[in-house]
């Protein structure tokens, strides 16, 4: 038995969200769910948009069809689809660590929950933001090139439905994390996310009553899809006040801002 | 050094852990002996800062565990249950704990070699046998080559030779200084590693004392006799001051005399006896003993057939 404590040699700093970063950077890439749920979103939104193009192109021969940049609304059936994919993966990236114990190794490693989060977060982001955004750029510009015009589109409309839409399938993404970190079980928070979605939309035809048509329409135009499909077609062109425009990205942003805080106080708050 | 005062953690109306106080020290093997449901994992739990304690504290060196800068050159801690990504590789899994407090990665190849898992660093985790998954939440717990080890059942499920590897470890990082705290709900275990020992039972202190100091107080020795005489026996005894307790079963039990003074005792006086021996009571009945009143499920005594007295019967 020796009296004096045991030293390491290995040097001892303060560790900073840097290093959280760092490890879940790790943990992101050497997980195989994540190679597949990304891919299946690429062929999804690549495969069905050039498809689109083609079938499109075949029915009507005339270019002057896609004036005002509708060509660029193409994108958008392969995008809803993808929507599965990154609520899928932003769930995953925190429940599989409540469901394999991972998360005791985790806090250990990183008592701070805070720090934690914020890696998990930005590094999640990060990665669908920028996925995203390269797979519609290179989807738009595919179908222009299989359409052989661009129908005019604005720099704003290209702007749109790539940075805007990489930053929308992002905080969707986020706010997946932030559900997953609330209820900590795969199957729940992705059944609670698809049914977010989806939801608006069984209202809707649940309640078709003519005395109901206003609150149809808002439950129909503020769902997920119509707010994706809004940054792609820049919205209604009526006097509704519907969300047109930016505006769709402000919106789920704001949810998620929402979702999130309640994430931090529940992961600070509940024992692991 | 790790040090507990009047930890407490209660769910719901159950209360798991009550008002612990004691001391981790450095420089030896601490063996945390309670049985199944005492409160060891969950008292665990708190000294990591998973669960938050109802009431009481954990200092480690002085300070909480959140305000450690890199917790894992602290403290390395094996947990009962599997904390691991069985999808990611014994790499990987270890990579992205070892970034998280800037351990060198070079440092992840010595903890992998050192627990023998090198061969299969490259293979998911899932696969790995029971043993093997063992022995990677060992190589993480010594990833940080941290001053104080925490196991939990560390030999649970484990064979005969992985049993040994872990013990002998155990006494080898206590050599050199370190802090190791280890649970168990088998005496025998705690006997053959453990140089302190802390017991509780119901999440209470039951005792908190050397080895040395337990085996002495608890493994009583005595002196067991049969005779056909027993009420001259008895005389002769009580005339030398000594006291004989009847073993329920013919024979009669003496503390604190020797068998050979005892037999001379009883020649000199012409007893017959059919039987005299020394016994010692085993730690095992020793810790049932001490944690009879605070075990969570019994078995039924005598629910059972009663296998000596049909043996006797026929
Ligand atoms: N998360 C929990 N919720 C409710 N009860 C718990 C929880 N964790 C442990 N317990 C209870 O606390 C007691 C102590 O459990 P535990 O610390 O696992 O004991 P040990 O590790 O000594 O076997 C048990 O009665 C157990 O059922
Ligand atoms: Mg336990």
């Amino acid at each position: 038995m020796t009296t004096t404590p045991y030293t390491s040699p290995i040097p001892v700093r303060r560790a900073h969200l840097g290093d959280a970063i760092a490890s879940e950077w790790t943990k992101m890439r050497s997980l195989r769910s994540t190679l597949w749920t990304l891919g299946v979103m690429v062929v999804l939104v690549l495969g069905l948009g050039v498809l689109l193009a083609y079938a499109i192109g075949e029915a009507s021969a005339s270019p002057d069809a896609y004036e005002g940049g509708s060509v660029l609304t193409l994108g958008l059936l392969g995008m809803l689809l993808a929507t599965v994919c990154v609520i899928t993966l932003g769930v995953l990236t925190i429940t599989s660590e409540f469901g394999t114990g991972m998360i005791r190794t985790t806090l250990t490693a990183c008592p701070s929950r805070g720090r934690v989060l914020t890696a998990k977060a930005i590094v999640f982001f990060a990665l669908v933001f920028v996925t995203t955004t390269l797979v519609s750029a290179f989807t738009a510009a595919a179908q222009c090139a299989v359409l052989g015009t661009t129908g005019g589109a604005s720099a704003g409309q290209w702007i749109r439905v790539t940075v805007g839409v990489g930053l929308f399938m992002a905080f969707l993404g986020l706010l997946s994390l932030a559900v997953g970190a609330l209820l900590r079980h795969s199957a729940g928070s992705i059944t609670t996310m698809i049914g977010l979605v989806l939801l608006p939309y069984v209202l809707a035809i649940g309640l078709y009553t003519r005395e109901l048509n206003d609150l149809r329409t808002a439950l129909v135009e503020y769902s997920i899809p119509a707010l994706l499909g809004t940054l792609y077609t820049g919205g209604p062109v009526g006097g509704m006040p519907m969300p047109s425009g930016w505006q769709p990205l402000w919106i789920i942003m704001g949810v998620t801002a929402v979702a999130l805080a309640g994430a931090y106080t529940a992961l600070d708050r509940r024992d692991a | 050094m790790i040090e507990l005062e009047g930890l407490t953690k209660r769910f719901g109306t159950k209360t798991a852990v009550d008002r612990l106080s004691f001391t981790v020290r450095p420089g030896m093997v601490t063996g945390f002996l309670g049985p199944n449901g005492a409160g060891k994992s969950t008292t665990m739990r708190m000294m990591l800062d998973l669960d938050a304690p109802t009431s009481g504290t954990v200092r480690i060196d002085g300070r909480h565990y959140r305000e450690l800068d890199e917790p894992l050159k602290y403290i390395g801690a094996l947990l009962d249950a599997k904390a691991l990504h069985g999808g990611r590789t014994a790499y990987h899994n270890l990579l992205c704990l070892a970034q998280s407090n800037r351990i060198p990665e070079r440092r992840v190849g010595e903890v992998l070699d050192l627990v023998g898992l090198s061969a299969v660093a490259r293979k998911k985790s899932k696969n790995f046998s029971m043993g093997m998954g063992q022995r990677l939440g060992i190589a993480a717990a010594l990833l940080g080559d941290p001053r104080i080890l925490m196991f939990d059942e560390p030999v649970n499920g484990l064979d005969p030779e992985g049993i040994h590897w872990i013990r002998n470890l155990m006494k080898h990082l206590a050599t050199e200084g370190r802090t190791i705290f280890v649970s168990s709900h088998l005496m025998s275990e705690m006997a053959l590693t453990a140089d302190h020992l802390v017991v509780i039972g119901q999440g209470k202190l039951l005792a908190d004392m050397s080895m040395a100091d337990f085996i002495q107080r608890n493994s009583r020795s005595y002196v067991r006799l049969r005779t056909p005489q027993r009420e001259l026996t008895r005389d002769v005894l009580a005339s030398a001051g000594l006291t004989a307790v009847d073993a329920g079963d013919g024979a009669l039990e003496i503390d604190g005399e020797s068998t050979e003074r005892i037999g001379e005792l009883l020649a000199e006086h012409r007893v017959v006896l059919h039987e005299l021996s020394a016994q010692r009571a085993s730690l095992e009945e020793a810790f049932m003993q001490m944690t009879a009143g605070a075990v969570e499920y019994h078995a039924h005594d005598g629910a059972g057939p009663q296998w000596g007295a049909d043996v006797k019967g026929a």
